[in-house]
């Protein structure tokens, strides 16, 4: 297993940092493809195992890379990998929001923001299907996700009581 | 569509980092849903529509989406002590409490009840997110050729493989291309 320093880290997640149009989710498959395939920093169980734990903890997915960070380079690597993934997306976000800011009213960047819309709805419902896939170990699974889709569609009470009920429901069955 | 209610006045950065802090340690199974059910539905700092617009803006920027979304949600309410503030709320606790989780998990893994438990957490995640894109998509009322647009989005990063640049760079343009077309539509 090869090492790579803080420093290289910082520059691998940096430059993944401006591939992943589409969320960081879409960055995973190339963020597998090069540590696991082109470099070899972890195996295949590793990467997957660190990616099904910032899943199932609270907080923003993209947060797997802190926890690789750290595997490979320790604290300086958790460090270095956080805010090499962060960083640039951020910085371009910045300016992108004082754009949108300065350009509000222009009948463009209206129908731009409009347009854009369906698009990331439509992302966000293809990240659920996938998830549904990758969480599923049994029939029940399906069953689960279906009745916390419906409680969060309909329901207006929070979407704890659905993640709460589908953890109660997979100490019984899975 | 329902009529949203009158919006809240504009925060400060303390409440912005609360804000966000609140819904990324809430946020199991990524924090979008959190997000948007603090700002928009619990503080009302933005609308339904304008908070999906913001969201639309950072899916197609480089990065987390939400990430994204938080520095253009934070820098407009209060400059750049706004978009740290939520940037550092989104991300910090959230970061704090996974180091402990791994930890944790090193131990519990091997327990049937914990890992029952997980997966069922899991799955009903999943479930929410599906949810949660239903709930903006029927609050939006999005006119039927967007709602088009939205599932072919759906059906061709999920089940198709497409990659998502390709979706944005074509999808993109037709949504922008239907709402003004939409727009030009006798009312």
């Amino acid at each position: 297993m090869i090492e790579p320093s803080a420093g290289e880290l910082l520059l691998f997640f940096a430059r993944l940092s401006l591939l992943a149009v589409g969320g960081a989710n879409a960055a995973v498959p190339e963020m597998h493809r090069r540590m696991v395939d082109d470099y070899g920093w972890v195996t295949d169980a590793e990467f997957a195992n660190a990616y099904a734990l910032a899943n199932a903890a609270p907080g923003p997915n993209v947060l797997v890379v802190a926890l690789l960070g750290l595997r490979l380079a320790g604290p300086w690597g958790l460090v270095a990998a956080t805010i090499g993934m962060l960083g640039p997306a951020l910085a371009v976000a910045w300016v992108a929001g004082g754009w949108t800011q300065r350009l509000a009213g222009r009948p463009w960047l209206r129908a731009a923001r409009a347009g854009l819309v369906p698009v990331a709805i439509g992302l966000s419902l293809a990240t659920g299907v996938v998830m549904t896939g990758v969480s599923a170990v049994s029939a029940a699974s399906y069953a689960v996700t279906a009745a916390a889709a419906l409680f969060v569609w309909r329901s207006h009470r929070t979407p704890a009581w659905a993640l709460l009920g589908g953890g109660l429901v997979g100490m019984l069955l899975f | 569509m329902p009529t949203d209610p009158p919006l809240a006045p504009p925060p400060r950065p303390i409440d912005l980092f609360l804000a966000y802090a609140k819904a990324a340690l809430l946020g199991f199974g990524g924090a979008n849903v959190w997000c948007r059910r603090v700002i928009v539905e619990e503080r009302r700092w933005l609308s339904e529509r304008d908070y999906a617009e913001v969201l639309g803006i950072g899916q197609v920027l480089p990065g987390p989406n939400v990430g994204n979304a938080s520095v253009m949600i934070g820098r407009r309410f209060c400059g750049l002590a706004g978009a740290v503030a939520a940037t550092l709320g989104l991300y910090g606790p959230p970061l704090a409490l996974l180091m402990v989780f791994a930890f944790a998990w090193d131990r519990l893994s091997g327990v049937p009840l914990v890992a029952g438990f997980m997966h069922g957490v899991a799955a009903a995640a999943a479930g929410m997110v599906i949810g949660n894109a239903a709930r903006q998509a029927s609050r939006l009322g999005l006119a039927w050729e967007l709602m088009a647009l939205l599932l072919l989005a759906a059906v061709a990063a999920a089940f198709l493989g497409v990659p998502l640049l390709l979706i944005v760079a074509i999808l993109g343009p037709a949504g922008i291309a239907a709402v003004v077309w939409r727009g030009r539509q006798p009312a």
